[in-house]
């Protein structure tokens, strides 16, 4: 203490304290999003495999209802984004049209949809991954496979929603034709599962909300919920998402998972 | 107690598998307006300008043992009012299929898609044109197979065994659109003494390497495509049918990147064909393909549509004794996918002729309705055609078509 400080030099280390200390802080904030990430994601691991039946209802702002019919199969591969089959039963001019998704971490996914009219398997452009899914207010890549990998992450705060105790966290996705700047994701702090997620669109303006409703937990370890619902803010269209049927550890396999099954999916 | 036996019940449903059984399909009326009166061109024919006709696909499939069992049957009708040739009926599908591990088998009436282009499918080769229903070469006859595939980490092995052999589909003599010289279907000939009986037998492999799908084929036997040998009939100029054997190969491969779709159709085919100078059948060799790429624009303008853009080239080198329309052609489409809840879509196609000058368009639009409806409309035109090629026939064909579908 023995040091004459002059004032402006007190001055200037304080500046380059703060200079160091708000990218420390910012560090912070982005191990910690990505930490409550890869919590999140750690305790849904080791399902192996999964399969549902969903409704979708289609609503749009003058009240109008359109359902549709989906049965889905999920293959978790270690190390990669998810394998997953969707077949179609309703609408009826589309039954029986499959699709069949390789998602990947880093990698643009692959897709194949199989037509039955034509019997014919078309391997897809994986691009539209913002277009909406089957007319929904769901985006492809709103339901495909969440691989920590497809975002970069953020802490933001702690908050009480409708009572549940959760982390705010914000993801950035890393993929480049994403149709999003931003998602804010409330998760759960004692589960670490998703409450509500909103989405912003390329214009960083609030697009959706997604709320999840009647969680429950299967096998003692995975949360699924019952009811989805997404509510697009910009168009007043919404679309709930029921889900029945939860069935994990089916014995599923990498063959359930290709072109030939793909042409088979009942 | 009563938790064991409606556990021991669960698990022998669980065990038994109970057989699913599903009945689905459509009901549809067919409007086809036709913009020019017909050509005087043939005696006897009274061909009209408005075409109604309706027609039924329905579809009964069961299966049991966790779904490696199935047999699947469907069947199509359909009622023209005024072309007896259209009004006809199809067993499109008819058969049992059991998978095995890695093995899969097929025996019965069925339908195989092999291929990646768009304007034309020259790969597709296993089951005949169902011609009368559409001049788009996408309706197909149900063809009878054996088909034994095996698959391994490295592709896919088909076999194929297909003992009967259907005959192509030809409009009536009062049908429309009509060519030039009217096609008989009544009398069709075979260079097999075996006619519709002679065993044909086919092969493919399929495989990929990374974002490279490909599929090698062989097929020998009866040439789906036949023939036309010129013939008087009733003093009429006629055209019959004639169904060489011949041996094809062929490639198909797709290549996928993160935004382009290129396509890729290679066939090499030995057959025989009509010649003229010395009026007979000689042997021949030719080698056609199809090769382009698709584009999509997702959400253009900001919207949530999606814009393909597709563009392919045609070619075959007989050059101007091709049977095929497509000897020396390009193909623009325009794919519009609306991705609303009515599944909206609409195609527009042009294909020109760059030996010849033509042009032919094709638009489809649909749409779903009432949840369990959907109209679609088709038009095509052939503008422009020239009269030295065969499409020349069509000049006074251009149509427009709506279907009414109740789907179930």
């Amino acid at each position: 203490m023995k040091f004459n400080i002059s004032t402006s030099l007190k001055y200037s280390l304080a500046i380059t304290l703060n200079l160091l200390l708000i990218p420390a802080a910012i560090a912070d904030d982005a191990a910690r999003g990505l930490e409550i990430a890869t919590e999140t994601d750690r305790r849904d691991t080791g399902f192996i495999d999964l399969t549902a039946e969903m409704v979708m209802e289609l609503k749009n702002k003058q009240g109008q209802t359109n359902t549709r019919q989906v049965r889905v199969k999920t293959l978790e591969v270690e190390g990669d984004g998810d394998k997953g089959l969707s077949i179609f039963d309703t609408p009826a001019d589309i039954k029986g049209t499959a699709s069949l998704t390789y998602s990947h971490a880093l990698k643009p996914d692959e897709q194949w949809l199989y037509l039955p009219a034509l019997k014919r398997v078309k391997r897809i452009s994986s691009k539209n991954k913002s277009g909406p899914f089957m007319g929904s207010e769901f985006a492809y890549e709103d339901i495909s496979s969440q691989e920590i990998e497809k975002y970069t992450y953020k802490y933001i705060k702690d908050e009480t929603l409708n009572g549940i105790d959760t982390f705010v966290i914000e993801r950035y996705p890393a993929y480049k034709f994403s149709g999003y700047t931003r998602q804010l994701v409330w998760i759960n702090k004692k589960e670490y599962r998703p409450e509500k997620i909103d989405f912003y669109d390329r214009k960083n303006v609030l697009l959706k909300t997604l709320t999840y409703h009647g969680y429950q937990q299967y096998l003692n370890q995975f949360w699924r919920s019952d009811v989805m619902k997404m509510v697009n803010h910009q168009t007043g269209k919404s679309t709930t998402l029921t889900w029945k049927n939860y069935q994990f550890k089916n014995g599923l396999t990498d063959s359930d998972f290709n072109r030939n099954s793909l042409k088979r999916a009942r | 107690m009563k938790t064991r036996i409606s556990s021991l019940l669960i698990s022998t449903l669980i065990c038994s598998s109970p057989a699913v059984a599903e009945w689905s399909g459509n009901f549809s009326l067919q409007n086809r307006y036709f913009f020019h009166s017909p050509l005087p061109l043939i005696e006897d024919s009274s061909q009209e300008q408005y075409y109604p006709s309706v027609s039924s696909e329905v579809e009964y499939y069961t299966d049991w043992d966790n779904q490696d069992r199935s047999i699947t049957i469907k069947g199509f009708l359909r009622l023209d009012q005024y072309d007896v040739e259209r009004t006809h009926g199809d067993l499109r599908e008819f058969y049992y299929q059991y998978v095995f591990t890695d093995w899969e088998l097929r025996m019965g009436i069925s339908k195989v898609y092999w291929g990646v282009t768009e304007a034309q499918h020259l790969v597709d080769i296993i089951n005949q044109n169902d011609a009368v229903e559409n001049i788009d070469n996408e309706d197909k006859l149900g063809q009878p197979m054996f088909m034994l595939s095996r698959e391994l980490d490295s592709g896919t092995v088909n076999v194929f065994v297909l003992p009967y052999f259907r005959e192509r589909t030809f409009k009536g003599i009062d049908g429309r659109p009509a060519t030039t010289s009217f096609i008989d279907s009544n009398f069709a000939s075979y260079e097999s003494s075996k006619e519709q009986k002679h065993i044909d037998y086919a092969a493919r492999w399929f495989s990929y390497l990374d974002d490279l799908e490909y599929g090698l084929s062989v097929f020998s036997g009866t040439s789906r495509e036949p023939v036309l040998l010129p013939r008087i009939i009733n003093s009429n100029n006629t055209l019959t049918p004639y169904y060489p054997q011949m041996t094809q190969f062929a490639l198909d491969a797709q290549l996928t990147t993160e935004e382009w779709l290129y396509k890729l159709e290679l066939i090499h085919r030995d057959w025989q064909q009509f010649d003229f100078n010395q009026f007979k059948l000689v042997d021949t060799r030719f080698t056609a393909l199809t090769a382009g790429f698709e584009y999509t624009i997702v959400g253009i303008m900001q919207s949530y549509a999606d814009l393909g853009i597709v563009m392919e080239y045609l070619y075959d080198d007989r050059d101007h004794e091709s049977t095929n329309l497509f000897q020396n052609d390009v193909m623009l489409g325009l794919r519009l996918a609306m991705n609303d809840s009515d599944s909206s879509e609409a195609l527009l196609g042009i294909i020109y002729d760059m030996d010849y000058y033509e042009r032919a368009v094709s638009l489809e639009a649909k749409r779903r309705f009432m949840g369990n409806w959907t109209a679609e409309l088709e038009a095509r035109f052939f503008s422009n055609t020239n009269s030295q090629s065969i499409t020349h026939g069509l000049r006074h064909e251009d149509f427009l078509q709506l279907d009414l579908s109740y789907h179930f």
